[in-house]
């Protein structure tokens, strides 16, 4: 009998221990709900969940002080942000309806799309692409065509067609000509000199190795250490971060009221951001991010050089991006051979329709849309990016 | 007199378990020293042997020294920050914790079901067991998504499914199959004459579960145990990084790795936090051993 009352005891305990440890699960969600809503203007909020690509940072920082000055609750929005993963593929999540709007680089969206996913463009946040290729001055990697006979370092999971794209543009064959090197998402391989050029994001990896120290000077590296290839400069820039909508959703005029006021809400967002850089910085790192603070300003400062000045306004597609970015992604083969999109992608693939009545909406509100005057801050990196 | 023949025997447990503790900390103690000791004479640069480049490197980018590591653990998180790494380590390592611990009791519960009823039933052993086999074959990371996405529609009564409700399933997925299995052996293991005994006392299938099968399970779900709670805290620390879900050690890790590029020390610091996780949780199960054992001969834990 007492062997018997024994397990049972044990198997009691695991249960109770199970039920506190279950009770105080944290919550995950940063939302906008509560204490910003100015109550009583509206009559119902409606919850809206928007997928992030990756983690809480800069990159995302229009969502975040939309949230953070209400500019969400004003258009009686309750947005809640999801961060994404390693393994999170967010036109995945919208598609299963998993969240109302998702982040993507067009590329991968329009792939997605061409799979079946039912998800659609409508508004272009970034208006240019922010991936370089980095590399030691003493490697005499000063344009596409210097990579011949180099390790070139790419990220893959469709990140890396812009540098097919490149070299094909520079007339190397990427199976023969250049040997491309998997890369990791720091840059130790590029400071220990694994590869000799690696793909890195203005508003990220960049500053990652501007951040570490030289070990032969003690000082911290500069860039004039560097020769930097920017693909938008070289003319292959694809579109990255957009918001992205269900396609079956928008025939539903709810739906298609909120996508409205989201955008509206988010390029105010942005807007503040562009005009308080410090500001939004410390919005993000508030938000629980773990970058440290100069880091954070240099992303902030940067990925507004993406989105500001903004041509047609911001989160407009231009025509002539969009058929680059398409055009791109049925030419230029990566290693196997095989193309990102297979045929020109549908003319439901976006719409300007949201963007359009967004911006009137935020016309009314008087925010600048254009940012003509917009002009870049200068961030001092500390190391580490503290 | 009894208390002349205890009391030997009681100090020797007590040094026993002493000298583990001690061996214990003199093996980290050795990891450590191992580490140094290659640190100060391996290549800086990594080596070739035989052309084959299997060297590591040894600098400081590549293994940061020990007490660099240590130290680190003082250090704020950001600066201007007051919060220690080490807290915030603690902090993401209780997380990760708690949703082992429910992982581990959703693997538990779903393992033991299926093993009585691969017990009860020989059809339903031929049936499920290969599927089980199967199912540790899935990538964790190729689930994560489809699991946290699913979860994400979930509603139940009004009762929206948390996001780390997702990391514990998959935990709990790595977890039920060793109980599973381990269950199934315990289960059957009593020898024919048991059992037919049960049957003469015309004991029902029940009553011979839990009088007879159960008890002569318990040395084989034990062992099956500490690999769940192992594989509970796996699954758990590897969702975690697939989805991102924020607060817990996993996600630590990625965080840190980023920085890896200006301070490869740092990264340590939460891989050192996942590696506590998973002694404490496996130390957990032991203490829960030596309490269902206590009354058990010697013998038949053997």
């Amino acid at each position: 009998m007492r062997r018997i009352k024994g397990w049972k005891a044990a198997a009691a305990g695991l249960v109770a221990l199970s039920l506190v440890a279950a009770a105080c699960g944290g919550d995950d969600e940063e939302s906008s709900g509560g204490s910003a809503a100015p109550a009583g203007e509206c009559e119902t909020t409606t919850p809206v969940k928007l997928q992030l690509q990756w983690f809480t940072q800069a990159q995302f920082a229009g969502y975040y002080a939309a949230i953070d000055q209400g500019f969400y609750a004003a258009q009686c929005l309750d947005v809640a942000i999801v961060e994404g993963g390693v393994d999170i593929v967010p036109q995945q999540q919208l598609a299963d309806g998993a969240v109302d709007f998702a982040l993507s680089w067009v590329p991968k969206a329009l792939a997605s799309r061409e799979a079946g996913a039912n998800i659609v463009n409508i508004a272009q946040i970034f208006q240019r692409s922010g991936t370089l290729q980095v590399s030691f001055k003493d490697k005499g990697i000063a344009s596409p065509a210097d990579f011949a006979g180099k390790k070139i370092g790419n990220w893959g999971f469709g990140n890396e067609f812009e540098i097919f794209a490149a070299l094909t543009k520079a007339g190397l064959d990427p199976a023969a000509d250049v040997e491309l090197v998997q890369q990791q998402f720091d840059m130790a391989a590029l400071l220990a000199g694994d590869i000799d050029a690696a793909e890195a994001m203005t508003y990220n990896e960049y500053a990652q190795v501007l951040e570490a120290v030289n070990p032969d000077t003690g000082a911290l590296y500069t860039p004039e250490d560097f020769n930097v290839v920017s693909y938008e400069a070289e003319g292959v820039g694809m579109l990255q971060d957009a918001i992205w909508a269900s396609g079956e959703r928008l025939a539903d005029e709810a739906y298609r009221a909120t996508a409205v006021k989201f955008v509206a809400a988010s390029i105010q967002g942005w807007a503040f951001c562009r005009d308080n850089v410090q500001a939004c910085a410390d919005i993000v790192v508030s938000k629980g991010s773990k970058l440290g603070a100069s880091h954070q300003l240099w992303q902030m400062n940067e990925v507004n050089k993406l989105i500001w000045p903004s041509k047609g306004g911001a989160g407009m597609i231009d025509a002539a991006a969009w058929d680059r970015t398409a055009k791109l992604s049925q030419e230029t083969k990566n290693l196997e051979g095989s193309t990102v999109l297979t045929k020109t992608p549908d003319a439901e693939a976006y719409t300007n329709d949201i963007v359009t009545e967004a911006m009137a909406l935020l016309q009314s509100l008087g925010v600048n849309v254009i940012g003509s005057s917009y002009k870049p801050i200068t961030v001092e990196l500390k190391e580490g990016g503290a | 007199m009894t208390a002349t023949v205890t009391t030997p025997q009681r100090t020797s447990a007590l040094q026993r378990r002493l000298r583990r503790v001690v061996l214990f900390v003199v093996s980290l103690l050795l990891v450590a020293v191992v580490w140094e000791v290659y640190k100060a004479i391996g290549p800086a640069d990594g080596g070739k042997i035989f052309g084959w480049k299997l060297l590591p490197r040894s600098n400081d980018n590549a293994m940061p020294h020990v007490w660099e590591m240590l130290s680190r653990y003082a250090d704020p998180e950001l600066r201007g920050s007051s919060r220690a790494i080490w807290r915030v380590v603690l902090a993401g390592a209780w997380f990760s914790f708690r949703l082992a611990l429910v992982g581990f009791f959703i693997g538990t519960v779903l393992g033991l079901l299926l093993a009585i009823l691969m017990a009860r039933f020989k059809v339903a052993e031929r049936g499920i067991l290969p599927y089980l086999v199967v199912s540790q074959t899935v990538p964790l990371i190729a689930l994560a998504p489809l699991v946290v996405s699913w979860g994400g529609k979930l509603e139940i009564f009004g009762w929206e499914w948390p996001r780390w409700l997702s990391a514990s399933v998959l935990g709990g997925f790595l977890a039920f199959f060793p109980v599973a299995v381990g269950g199934l052996r315990g289960l059957t293991s009593p020898p024919a004459a048991s059992v037919e005994l049960m049957n003469s006392y015309a004991a029902s299938w029940t009553q011979t579960l839990f009088k007879l099968r159960f008890p002569s399970a318990v040395p084989f779900i034990v062992p099956a145990l500490k690999l769940a709670a192992s594989s509970a805290v796996i699954g758990v620390v590897v969702a975690e990084i697939s989805t991102g879900l924020k607060g817990g050690i996993g996600r630590l890790i990625i965080e840190y790795a980023r920085e890896a590029t200006s301070d490869p020390a740092k990264v340590f610091t939460a891989v050192f936090g996942a590696a506590l996780l998973g002694l404490t949780m496996s130390g957990f199960v032991t203490l829960a051993d030596i309490y269902m054992m206590r009354n058990r001969p010697k013998e038949a834990t053997t």
